[in-house]
């Protein structure tokens, strides 16, 4: 009988070695790809690996970097094909929010946050009280588009349409107001599709469009993400949404936007945030903790430089210096 | 003498082997597997409670927190902390699923206890609970891209994401809780009941109306309950079908928001140790003392089943 479950327990210790030199081996090939979900799995499997002594990249230094979800996409790329450049550093590229990133850059947990609003003054207070010392980094610049269904006759909106429909105390709640027939919308209701309250998205539409200290009105569709935003304004003939240019589809209309009245009406494009002629662009940023250095350094280098900037453009975002990309 | 030889034999037979060592770490482990329970609940009291709690010193007014519906969180002008709107939003999709589910599951429950027989019946059972088993994220998806354009289709509504939407959504979630949970109280009513019943010549309708269906009245309320408490707790499928929108209801078809959902999409974001990151977790004292609440008194009525 004990003979029995020795001979077992001996077998499963076989069996489980089999396992995890399996594991380590599928784990070098996984580091190549920097993938959100993976990163906790993959700590995990190198912390077994390295008890085991069984191999391992432990010269390999790691990136943390977190934040915007504006940004993420990018974010992604750029990790990706650093790996060519630098195959020492591997980057772990973490979305959730411009928020999430900021409140890791002040506790201190990431190398890099993005950042799709710039860090408020208590935030950087809270981060200096914390020992660190956030630096700022302008990476691209983003269009903020109005995202209207396609059916939509609507062709150019205004600051101070917007601001009537989003603004609290806003009077427009129906298209007919803005002297539109919508077809497919039969009560005429304008269905408003925001984001939720601590995006960096919403924050800046707040911030450059309703104006300073003006809040949204209560009664929006607010939304978790750019690309639910387009999905419902697609699935909804009476919607009107707003968000980052890279994340509109065929399925939506943009109109173009003018300031105030007079001023010239400007359609969204990478062209025109470059060119500054479109109204609403932000800057996007990356946070570091003190002044970028050694690997931390030369990746932020690498991304202000030529190929980080082309990989930017190519995802729909304008550069912060004139590139040509092929 | 005769109990004193009993003491002597069994203390021969505990023998300290490998079995009795395995036999006394399982029991252990069985310990701290079932004490842990207490232990985690408390923790989880004392961790929302540690967090949140400070909010009520500081920014906390008991007529904006509860009579206003301004949720405004991160207002840089005038921040506003109300949750009527959210409550009342929790509210109706809760109140709308039950309205769908309870006469659903309680006639699926008493169908497959009473009448089902045999083969019917365990492919039912099985079915039923693999339905439980579906991830709410999966109904939340189904609410999203085909009940909205349906509901747009059929109603003429602008949008599709409402209280009807997530209302349906959360009762097919609810139901199979509520039906397992109401057909364990149907078994449990003793066979002699209804045979004493047939034998004064009762219709089958007649005994599960007027004798099964009184005597596991409580069992009924319970599962009742313990479904209302699966829809006020839920989350990602409200999330994604209610329309996510700060409004006082006045039509099945209009946009809310639920306290789940407001927690679940803005929790992520905020700076820890904020004054929004304290009124979220208001929220969640909330929201677990009302969950607390109604298990407790499924709890207790369940109880009160097992006295008769």
């Amino acid at each position: 009988m004990k003979k029995r479950t020795r001979i077992k327990l001996k077998r499963n210790v076989v069996f489980l070695s089999h396992r995890l030199y399996f594991l380590s081996q599928s784990d070098s090939t996984h580091l190549n790809v920097n993938r959100t979900g993976r990163k906790m799995g993959n700590r995990a499997l190198l912390a077994l690996v390295f008890l085991l002594g069984c191999g391992g990249n432990s010269d390999r230094e790691f990136i943390q970097n977190k934040g915007s979800d504006t940004l993420v996409n990018v974010a992604q790329a750029w990790a990706e094909n650093y790996v060519s450049v630098d195959s020492t550093v591997a980057v772990a590229v973490t979305g959730g929010g411009s928020g999430t990133g900021i409140s890791a850059m002040i506790n201190g947990t990431v190398d890099i946050a993005n950042s799709s609003r710039a860090m408020r003054g208590e935030e950087i207070e809270a981060a200096r009280a914390n020992g660190v010392d956030p630096i700022e980094h302008t990476v691209g610049f983003d269009a903020l588009a109005i995202f209207l269904h396609p059916d939509n006759p609507l062709r150019s909106i205004s600051f101070a349409q917007l601001g009537s429909i989003y603004g609290d105390g806003g009077n427009v709640d129906s298209w007919s107001q803005l002297g539109i027939e919508m077809p497919g919308c039969s009560s005429g209701e304008i269905v408003r599709v925001s984001r939720q309250n601590n995006s960096g998205t919403y924050a800046y539409f707040q911030e450059a469009v309703l104006g300073e200290g003006k809040d949204f009105g209560l009664g929006s569709r607010d939304m978790n993400g750019s690309s639910e935003v387009v999905d419902l304004v697609a699935s909804t003939p009476c919607g009107i949404g707003y968000s980052g240019l890279a994340y509109a589809t065929e399925e939506v209309f943009m109109p173009c936007v003018t300031v105030d009245e007079g001023s010239d009406c400007v359609f969204p494009s990478v062209e025109t945030a470059i060119d500054g002629s479109y109204p609403i662009s932000r800057p996007l940023f990356m946070y570091t903790a003190g002044q970028p250095e050694g690997q931390v350094g030369a990746y932020l280098d690498w991304i202000l430089g030529e190929m980080g900037q082309c990989i930017l453009f190519g995802k729909g975002y304008a550069p912060v210096t004139s590139v040509v990309c092929s | 003498m005769n109990s004193d030889k009993n003491i002597l034999v069994s203390q021969d037979l505990d023998v300290k082997d490998s079995a009795w060592y395995w036999d006394k770490f399982f029991q252990i482990l069985m310990f701290i597997s079932g004490v842990s329970a207490i232990f985690l609940i408390v923790s989880i009291f004392f961790f929302i409670t540690k967090e949140g709690f400070s909010f009520f010193f500081e920014s906390f007014s008991f007529r904006e927190f509860f009579l206003s519906s301004a949720w405004r969180p991160t207002s840089l002008s005038n921040p506003t902390h109300g949750i009527l709107a959210l409550a009342i939003g929790t509210a109706s999709v809760t109140g709308f699923a039950m309205l769908l589910a309870v006469p659903f599951s309680l006639c699926a429950a008493i169908f497959i206890s009473e009448f089902a027989s045999g083969r019917v019946r365990e492919i039912l059972k099985v079915l039923i609970e693999l339905l439980a088993a579906i991830p709410s994220v999966v109904w939340g998806f189904i609410g999203l891209s085909i009940m909205n354009p349906l509901i747009i289709d059929l109603f003429d509504v602008p949008v599709g994401l409402g209280i009807l939407n997530s209302g349906i959504i959360l009762g097919l979630m609810a139901a199979p809780i509520m039906t397992t949970i109401a057909e364990d109280a149907l078994k449990a009513v003793p066979d002699h009941y209804r045979e004493a019943a047939e034998a004064l010549g009762a219709t089958k309708w007649q005994v599960t109306f007027k004798v099964v269906l009184p005597a596991a009245k409580n069992g009924l309320v319970a599962a009742i309950l313990l479904g209302v408490g699966r829809g006020f707790g839920e989350t990602m499928a409200v999330l994604m079908t209610s329309g996510h929108s700060i409004n006082l209801p006045t039509s099945p078809f209009d946009s809310v928001r639920a306290l789940t959902a407001t927690i679940a999409a803005e929790l992520g974001e905020t700076a820890v140790g904020s004054e929004h990151y304290k009124a979220l977790f208001t929220l969640g004292i909330l929201l677990f003392l009302v969950t607390f609440a109604i298990n407790l008194i499924a709890d207790i009525v369940v109880k009160g089943n097992k006295r008769h």
